[in-house]
């Protein structure tokens, strides 16, 4: 039994990387995850990653923030205390609308940003799971779960046909922890 | 696909024949990673000193109050709004470079962007010190928001432009911020696996865990995405908010309902302007002549020339209106610009900003380096007449002629002023030393399909037609970074 963990198909360009993957899967071999330097644009539907609901989301704490401000105003300056200003009606809409479309704008963006970071587990302090350093540098790393995924040397073999520059068979999961 | 061929009639994002992904990355990040050169280090220098200098007069203002101004009674705002908006419009260049370039799917963006969101952050951080200093008393700030207090509770007045800015201002700030450093995370990583010992911890936290992995990618395009779409209408909502500040008062020369899309292309202008000033030293400096390349200069030169001559108009606007009004305390504040104490405000205002740049119709002036720089420094000193052509030459000449006065800055007023400017470089600086100045991921993205090594890989496989290539060709004769002799042979 090898003590390999996790086996990594490090490439130099992202259109033979994407060749890559679709080779791995034609040959049934489930792929972890991929790291790249920069985003690929069609590699979610290739690894079936669903579409980011992020954008109800943000409309929904869009409507969160309008409605608050509004709420918040309507109460100050037509119920609290409404003033007499030259005999003009206290519900003055018109006025409300630049604080409300600012917190609307204000809202999405906290809102939308903190739930994005909550949900793919980013935060300060956060110890980063990184699997070979030179992903985030010029390697395209696709990252293939070494248990019950053997012989190991036959999913060497299909990354090396794919064009890897280099595989590299990880004894840890993650090469940033000390 | 991750990479198309693009058409080869357009002009190379990335120039240079032996750029890669970690050419890329080492590029961008040599000034962050080594030790700092002697130009940034008397750069920072002069800057913190000015900074300093801001620091002593601000607390001189708040020791002894705002009498320590060049303020009277009839001119009320002075250089304090002046130098306020005019660091607020700068900061519109940023949000717009970032968010609207991103809408119109413009990739020439991608490798401007993060220095002119910095430059956005640190320009609004001095709007705000500009702000609460001429509250005189800063601590007074917390009286504008609307929280429960002893006298019934009073409310803020959410009827006033005033309280509108306290809101804009405050919103564009802190999205802003986080549009900006949501984007730094994948570049943080970068440093971060790079480095060792302490700087790794450090990186470490400031990148949040960053991997780069699928769905950490999808989502971030999609936040990225969705920022620029609400960014959008609210880098147009500051600065008419703004503009409102003037525009709802009944003072002639401030009561314009042309206002708001007036004050959001010059601040645009204005913007566009810093931004030119500060990349033009930037990529001389730390030697990023392929990835901000002439095409870019050239781009941000043809906005410079768009949004001057919408302000022209806007001027034009003003000066037809005042007439048609036939108003005459409004015609006298028109009129008053040019024949006035301050006609050489008045002209600082319309020479600046629609005369020399008019300019920029010709390409040798869009294409040649100095003269963007100067004509950038130009644009710089012209919105600053134009807000002190606003402010203080509608105020100095009011309605009763008894009470006409000039307005003289006081070396307190003078040395806030130089001070702000100062305390921007010295972030600016900082900047560029601790974060990469351009946005490496982003700029990888374009290197298969928009450089000029593919497209020459393009050419030289002969599938393209040989027309097309000539433009092409010929269209490469401006840039600064391209040797063109291996064109010649080929």
């Amino acid at each position: 039994m090898s003590s390999t963990k996790f086996i990594l198909g490090l490439f130099d360009d992202p259109d033979v990387m994407m060749h890559g993957i679709d080779k791995l899967q034609k040959n049934s071999v489930p792929i972890y995850d991929v790291y790249t330097p920069m985003p690929i644009h069609g590699i979610e539907s290739k690894l079936g990653v669903k579409p980011s609901r992020l954008g109800y989301a943000a409309f929904m704490f869009g409507c969160l923030g309008g409605t608050t401000i509004f709420s918040l105003v309507y109460y100050f300056l037509v119920h609290d205390w409404p003033m007499n200003i030259g005999g003009k009606p206290a519900f003055a809409v018109p006025d409300f609308i630049p604080v409300t479309f600012e917190w609307t704008v204000l809202f999405t963006a906290f809102g939308m940003t903190i739930t994005f970071f909550f949900a793919t587990h980013l935060f300060p302090g956060r110890a980063p799971r990184v699997m070979d350093f030179r992903a985030t540098d010029d390697r395209f790393v696709i990252a293939i779960d070494a248990k019950g995924n053997i012989p190991h040397e036959d999913i060497t073999n299909i990354l090396k046909e794919a064009g890897a520059v280099e595989i590299k068979h990880n004894d840890r999961k993650y090469v940033s922890y000390e | 696909m991750a990479s198309h061929n693009e058409s080869i009639i357009r002009e190379p994002l990335i120039t240079g024949n032996d750029i890669t992904y970690a050419k890329i990355t080492n590029d961008v990040l040599k000034p962050v990673e080594n030790m700092p050169t002697k130009a940034w280090w008397i750069g920072f220098a002069v800057a913190s000193l000015a900074a300093c200098l801001w620091v002593f007069a601000v607390s001189w203002t708040f020791w002894y109050g705002i009498g320590s101004w060049g303020l009277n009674k009839t001119v009320g705002w002075a250089w304090d709004i002046t130098g306020f908006v005019w660091w607020v419009g700068i900061g519109h260049a940023g949000t717009l470079i970032s968010a609207i370039l991103l809408l119109f799917r413009q990739n020439w963006r991608n490798s401007i962007n993060r220095s002119a969101e910095a430059m956005t952050i640190f320009a609004v951080i001095c709007a705000a010190t500009y702000i609460v200093a001429h509250m005189g008393r800063p601590w007074m700030a917390v009286y504008s928001l609307p929280f429960p207090n002893q006298y019934g509770s009073l409310w803020v007045n959410f009827n006033s432009p005033l309280i509108w800015d306290v809101f804009a201002i405050s919103t564009y700030f802190s999205v802003s911020l986080v549009f900006w450093y949501t984007g730094l995370l994948p570049d943080m990583a970068s440093i971060r696996d790079r480095a060792t010992g302490i700087r790794r911890r450090i990186y470490s936290v400031l990148s949040f865990g960053w991997t780069g992995s699928v769905k950490t990618w999808q989502r971030f395009e999609t936040v990225s995405l969705i920022l620029a779409g609400i960014s959008t209408p609210l880098v147009l909502s500051v600065h008419t908010i703004v503009s409102m500040d003037f525009a709802t008062s009944l003072e002639p020369g401030w009561h314009t309902t042309i206002f708001p899309p007036y004050f959001v292309a010059g601040a645009i202008f204005s913007g566009f302007a810093m931004v030119q000033t500060l990349l033009l030293v930037l990529r001389k400096v730390l030697g990023l002549e392929n990835y901000i390349t002439m095409f870019h200069i050239e781009s941000m030169n043809k906005i410079i020339l768009v949004t001057g001559s919408i302000v022209g108009v806007a001027y034009l606007t003003e000066f037809f209106i005042a007439y048609y009004s036939g108003g005459e305390y409004e015609q006298y504040t028109f009129l008053n610009r040019f024949v006035g104490p301050y006609w050489w405000a008045g002209c600082m205002m319309y020479g600046c900003n629609v005369l020399m740049t008019q300019m920029m119709w010709f390409k040798k002036v869009r294409t040649n380096i100095p003269v963007s720089w100067v004509l950038s420094i130009v644009v710089n000193i012209g919105m600053w007449f134009e807000r002190f052509v606003i402010i203080v030459v509608s105020l100095h000449r009011d309605f009763i002629p008894s009470s006409w006065a000039m307005f003289y800055p006081t070396w307190v007023d003078m040395s806030i002023f130089i001070g702000s400017i100062g305390v921007f470089f010295t972030l600016f600086l900082l900047f560029i030393r601790v974060a990469p100045s351009i946005a490496m991921a982003e700029v990888k993205l374009l290197l298969k399909s928009s450089s000029e090594q593919a497209k020459k890989k393009l050419i030289e496989g002969g599938h393209v037609d040989e027309s097309h290539a000539e433009f092409y060709k010929e269209s490469l004769t401006k840039f600064d970074s391209v040797e063109l002799s291996q064109y010649e042979k080929a």
